[in-house]
């Protein structure tokens, strides 16, 4: 039994936990053991902190022995490398951090900690989380579990390659424009992007911060319900975290549904969308209807204007946000400058990768004197049309529902040289963050033996119905169970 | 040709909080380097900024206090641009919508008449840190205790023609923030800075000139004299045919010039946009209603009341109001002493003259107000004369002690008993019999002078404690009747 801990959902965990059956401690060298032995070639995992996990994993079974135990006491998670924790390297996927040890934890890290979650290490991500593939980690780029000839997404590819391996129980993500939900989808996980301000984004790095969002990354709805209870909440170090109750995500996994109108947005199988895709998504929707849910389509019309509006809006920010990486106070510095300009110059073009100085570029540019009402002012009208449509939508039904990603994973280097085409593998997630709403990506039957992501979309602060469905659909369908070969 | 000077001046009132306006570390001056910066001003990767209410209600009594309009939503925005000492590589300030819009205040000409000027904005924003390029050999050394400090940033119309007014207008800007208690108006240490965008143009000339922007103007005195400079040398450079350059210079105290510091073309982009970590700020009816309760009484109306409730002249109710500290001081000496011009002179003269003489400032005042009342109030119930009142005064610079105690002490009580000081006016009528036979023949415009030598002398023998108005009485009735 000991030998497939790494199978188990966190309520089975935590019953086991707390019946006794094993330790926190046990559970953690389980999995330490894991990514010791499968994570060499996935490069999931950045950075292990063992010491710290063993620790955390004793005092976590104190606390369950002491009786005073939360569901997730004592359970592994993995921290995407974007999340500040206090003592542990936070890189962001960046040579510029190579040696940042952060003095203080992300909220998110602090919540998971108090409930008494043991991080077992930190994952790998695109650089600054400013990719699709996972491949812009100066750290080198993950593999797909399910085809290590394949990128797992991004930019929590990291994430969601460690739990599709089941080299953890959950972990942690960032969705900025489809980060935690493609590779989600790539790599056969379920992952929630929640309402933008349901989760603090102190100690977050930021890219684009009216985008960003932290979200949980496991392997089902139920998983994902546990850990955004513990994630979420106002938080007064973030003015953008929202002061409002947080629901009892597990607690209305069951919730009737029967009444429930589901949309089928038209838009999101247009053209781009494979053939094998689409059949996945239909069996998935047929699945659906199956609990009675009503579906009908529904229109987003504004929707394609999603990815050219984010790539000034997210640009614009980033340009801005990774200023602070100056070479003067923290991070990396060059060697000997000659003065403060070649300080600057040098320490950001050593410490910066392609695409996230491409990045920078696009969004001084889009700020530039003069162009700022063309672009930047521009694209936050698009915006609010994005937001309008599913306003219109979500007066009609009260789930969207499509894929989260055109196709199945691709392969290493098949996009890179390519920035457009990669920016498109988020088409169908974009329009999410534009408009601020809550979305989570869960499996569908594969495609070629590859994973295929159906995306829920709901209203804001919704996430409990958006994981009752989700959770419904996994009682009744086994795709979330399917695990890639020799994990 | 004749040349008008046209000014506006960008006023950096720094605000008086407990601390920065987007974080929790302390905002006091002088601690050691970089011991009062948290890991927000350090802008730290992941660290987000959240607005310090006591900032906004500040923010809110300036826009009162100049009657100007009070947004109902106000919005950030970062200012972009790399130095060492700007940590995020941005400044959290704001662009449009602004929390305060158009205001005036009137300003007093030498000629006695008011003039209206201008406010065209006040912007909350945050300070940067410092640079320190001394004592560190060819290299810069970077305090931040100062980043995040919040700063009110007022702009001016261009309204004022002549460094006098440009001076008057700042001193009046001071003198509001100062009353408000929303700034310490410490221009050495940097807590209220001047900028002055100088221009010139031909007098009758509609457009204006190119202008200069004059920093690093650290007193009042110096603000007159880099714009006197800095209009000098603009028209020079246009009546010998050259062109003004826009650029930023700085005054230099010792040399008493401007020079240049950079030029329009080398100036940054700063790529304004709305801080997307910190949402509009919506300020609801009831926080300014309630900003606004807390507002103290303005120089306007106290000088105004001076007049009224105390009787004052209007230059006095003036000089009492040029500050808050000496008003206050003013008001409590009255409220003890009770004679309120006598009391408006002692402050005015006395006290005044004293601290002038010292070089010190009101709040370092040796004598507190309430020992300065008390002594007044000796002079006013009759116990000591204002002779003798100048000596306690000097008595209570030195000792710190109250008034009551050093005229015990030192037996400076008045004799007011007129058996006492009749007995020595008899004498010195006895022991002066050519005088008073002088007087006594004198033609009677010729007498209130001849008194004199009697007062002085009964004054002298009554070691100037005898009352001097007993004195005078007695002095005319016994000469007289005699």
């Amino acid at each position: 039994m000991m030998s497939d801990l790494h199978q188990m959902s966190i309520a089975r965990l935590s019953s086991g936990l707390q019946a006794g059956d094993f330790s926190s401690v046990e559970l953690t060298r389980h999995f330490l053991h894991r990514i010791r032995q499968l994570d060499g070639e996935l490069n999931a995992v950045l950075t292990l902190a063992e010491e710290q996990a063993l620790e955390q994993a004793q005092a976590a079974d104190e606390r369950i022995q002491a009786g005073n135990a939360g569901p997730l006491t004592g359970i592994p998670i993995l921290h995407k490398d974007i999340f500040c924790t206090r003592g542990v390297r936070t890189t962001c996927g960046s040579r510029m951090l190579g040696n940042f040890i952060s003095p203080y934890d992300a909220t998110v890290v602090t919540k998971l900690k108090e409930a008494g979650m043991v991080m077992l290490g930190k994952t790998n991500m695109d650089e600054f989380a400013m990719g699709s593939s996972n491949e812009t980690s100066y750290y080198g780029p993950v593999r797909n579990p399910w085809d290590r000839d394949r990128v797992p997404g991004g930019s929590s590819g990291g994430s969601a390659a460690a739990i599709a391996a089941r080299l953890g129980v959950a972990a942690t993500g960032t969705d900025t424009g489809g980060s935690i939900r493609q590779p989600a989808a790539l790599c056969g996980i379920t992952g929630l992007k929640p309402t933008y301000g349901r989760v603090s984004r102190y100690g977050m790095i930021a890219f684009a911060s009216s985008l960003d969002q932290a979200g949980p990354m496991t392997r089902s709805a139920e998983d994902a319900a546990y850990l955004l209870a513990a994630m979420a909440g106002f938080d007064e170090r973030d003015s953008t975290s929202v002061d409002r109750p947080v629901d009892d995500y597990a607690g209305q996994l069951n919730q009737p549904l029967k009444s429930l109108k589901v949309g089928i947005v038209k838009e999101f199988f247009g053209e781009g969308l494979g053939a094998g895709m689409n059949a996945s998504m239909q069996t998935a929707i047929d699945a659906l209807k199956t609990l009675g849910v009503e579906t009908r389509e529904v229109s987003l019309p504004n929707s394609g204007y999603s990815v050219p509006a984010y790539y000034v809006v997210a640009p614009a920010e980033c340009s801005s946000n990774l200023s602070r990486f100056d070479g003067v106070r923290f991070g990396h510095r060059c060697e000997n400058p000659q003065d403060l300009e070649d300080l600057y110059k040098r320490s950001r073009a050593e410490g910066f990768g392609p695409e996230v100085k491409r990045r920078i570029m696009i969004g001084t540019y889009a700020l530039s004197a003069g162009y700022y009402d063309a672009y930047y002012l521009k694209a936050q009208q698009v915006r609010q049309v994005i937001a309008d449509d599913f306003r219109k939508a979500f007066s009609e039904v009260d789930i969207l529902l499509g894929p989260a990603s055109p196709d199945t994973a691709f392969r290493l280097g098949e996009k890179s040289d390519d920035p457009v085409s990669m920016y498109l593998s988020d088409i169908y997630t974009i329009a999410v963050n534009l408009a601020g709403l809550p979305a989570l990506s869960m499996p569908a039957p594969l495609v070629d033996g590859l994973p295929a992501g159906l995306q829920l979309i709901s209203n804001y602060f919704e996430e409990e119905q958006l994981l009752a469905l989700a959770h419904q659909l996994q009682q009744i369908s086994d795709w979330h169970l399917q695990t890639p070969s020799g994990y | 040709m004749q040349w008008e000077t046209v000014i506006g001046l960008e006023i950096h009132a720094q605000l008086t909080t407990k601390s920065k306006i987007f974080s929790g570390a302390s905002s006091a001056f002088g601690a050691e380097p970089n011991t009062q910066a948290c890991l927000v001003d350090l802008g730290f990767p992941g660290v987000l900024p959240v607005l310090n209410e006591a900032v906004v209600k500040k923010a809110i009594l300036f826009g009162a206090a100049v009657e100007a309009e009070i947004a109902r939503r106000t919005v950030f925005a970062r200012k972009n641009y790399f130095y060492p000492d700007l940590p995020k590589g941005y400044q959290i300030s704001q662009l449009d919508h602004p929390i305060i819009g158009p205001g005036h205040v009137d300003i007093s000409l030498e000629s006695g008449e008011s003039k209206h000027i201008g406010i065209t904005r006040a912007h909350l924003e945050e300070d940067a840190g410092k640079s320190l390029h001394e004592d560190f050999h060819g290299m810069t050394g970077i305090d931040l205790n100062r980043a995040g400090t919040p700063l009110l940033e007022i702009v001016s119309e261009p309204d004022m023609r002549s460094a006098r007014e440009a001076l008057a207008y700042a001193k009046k800007i001071h003198q509001i923030v100062v009353y408000l208690g929303i700034c310490d108006g410490n221009m050495q240490e940097g807590s209220f800075r001047v900028d002055a965008n100088v221009s010139v143009r031909p007098v009758g000339q509609e457009k204006l000139g190119t202008r200069a922007e004059l920093k690093n103007i650290n007193s009042f005195r110096f603000l007159e004299k880099a714009i006197n400079f800095e209009v000098e040398r603009q028209i020079d450079i246009l009546e010998s045919g050259g062109r003004v350059v826009q650029e930023t210079r700085l005054y230099d105290a010792a040399k008493d010039e401007t020079r240049s510091m950079r030029s329009k073309e080398e100036a940054n982009d700063y790529r304004y946009f709305p801080d997307p970590d910190l949402l509009p700020l919506i300020i609801e009816e009831d926080f300014i209603a309630e900003a606004i309760r807390e507002m103290p009484e303005l120089p306007a109306a106290r000088r105004t009341r001076f007049e009224e409730q105390y009787g004052l002249s209007a230059y006095d109710a003036d000089v009492l109001t040029a500050t808050r500290e000496q008003a206050d001081y003013y008001e409590i000496v009255v409220a003890e002493a009770g004679d309120a011009k006598l009391s408006a002179n002692w402050v005015m003269v006395e006290l005044a003259g004293a601290l002038n003489k010292a070089g010190l400032d009101l709040p370092r005042s040796p004598v507190s107000a309430q020992h300065f009342a008390g002594l007044v109030k000796r002079i006013a119930d009759d116990t000591i004369s204002g002779k003798i009142g100048k000596q306690v005064f000097e008595a209570m610079w030195e000792s710190k002690d109250s008034a009551d105690s050093i005229i015990e002490a030192k037996g400076l009580k008045q004799i007011t008993d007129s058996g006492a000081i009749e007995a020595i006016v008899d004498e010195v009528i006895t022991g002066n019999p050519a005088q008073v036979e002088n007087f006594r023949n004198a033609a009677p415009d010729k007498q209130p002078k001849m008194l004199g030598f009697f007062v002085g002398q009964v004054m002298k023998k009554s070691q100037g404690k005898a009352n001097p108005k007993q004195v005078n009485e007695l002095l005319r009735n016994k000469l007289l009747d005699g």
